[in-house]
């Protein structure tokens, strides 16, 4: 039987390379969009682990909620990312400071 | 090691360096394809968990819509990668420094007795999952559930009208128009002599 732990460990490796990676590709708001898919992975990993020791469903619908959420939040970040292609042609985060935030 | 733990760390090692592959590597289609392949093996481990619905809905909604849509935006974009790149190996001690830093807190508190329990409810094999998640996301997560639909529409909606556009100058059908068109403004019916009359004042 594998322990708990091993399967909360694959979920913080993971959850930690996505925010490497959010550091290493900081100007390409398409990766970055990626890693933050892989961290919602690494969150979900541990949902289902806990759901499964402890024996309690909430927690796989609460990965289903959050599968709803991703989809959703993807669809919406590619579409904002299409219309900022199409009017700056660049994906680049550095040049898009036109509200000099 | 048993026959389980190795699955288990077959698969962890491929969803590990899946991620890696999406973190390093150069061409965005080839991340898109590693992103692919970790959700798929992310998929299995669920699998092993007891999950069985959830696996399968991330392997038919995330590999099958998700990731087909990314793909289907960085093929459209017509990117030049390698402004994007820069700064990759100056950032890359300082990434590694911090991940390594968050993943060893993490693995500090779960590693600690508290979470080393084994023990888990073994099911019948006429178990069934899914019926299990229906019976208590219909009941008492109705609401939640209403609400995820509403936020799906909410999404369709802003992806439809955030990439809609009008382009000037293009020639198009206006539908309504073309119903309420009168017979009087399309057949316009014209007196002409007739040919006899016409033959006689020739002459």
């Amino acid at each position: 039987m594998i322990p708990l732990s091993n399967f909360l460990i694959l979920g913080a490796v993971l959850f930690s390379i996505s925010i490497a990676g959010m550091f290493l590709n900081r100007k390409n708001i398409l990766i970055l969009l990626m890693c933050i898919e892989l961290m919602l992975l690494a969150v979900n990993i541990n949902f289902i682990a806990f759901s499964h020791y402890l024996n309690d469903m909430a927690g796989q619908v609460f990965v289903f909620f959050i599968l709803t959420v991703a989809a959703a939040e993807a669809a919406i970040g590619l579409a904002i990312l299409v219309v900022l292609f199409r009017n700056r042609r660049t994906i680049n985060v550095q040049d898009l400071d036109e509200m000099r935030g | 090691m048993t026959f389980e733990q190795i699955i288990f760390y077959f698969f962890s090692t491929i969803l590990i360096s899946g991620a890696l592959g999406v973190v390093l590597v150069r061409n965005p289609v080839y991340a898109a394809l590693f992103l692919i392949l970790s959700f798929f093996t992310s998929s299995a481990i669920w699998l092993m968990l007891e999950a069985e619905f959830l696996g399968i809905t991330l392997v038919l909604v995330y590999v099958g819509a998700v990731m087909v849509l990314f793909l289907f935006v960085i093929m459209m974009l017509d990117i030049n990668m390698d402004p994007l790149r820069e700064g990759f190996v100056k950032m890359m001690p300082l990434a590694a420094l911090v991940a390594i830093i968050i993943a060893a807190e993490i693995v500090l508190v779960m590693a600690s007795p508290s979470f080393n329990f084994d023990q888990s409810v073994v099911h019948a094999a006429d178990y069934s999952n899914t019926k299990a998640i229906g019976n208590i996301l219909y009941t008492e997560y109705v609401y939640p559930f209403e609400i995820a639909a509403v936020i799906l529409v909410v999404a369709i909606i802003a992806a439809i009208a955030l990439t809609l556009r009008r382009r000037k100058g293009v020639k198009h059908q206006n539908p309504s128009k073309q119903i309420r068109t009168k017979r009087n403004d399309r057949v316009r019916l014209v007196k002409m002599p007739s040919s006899s009359t016409q033959n006689r004042a020739g002459e």
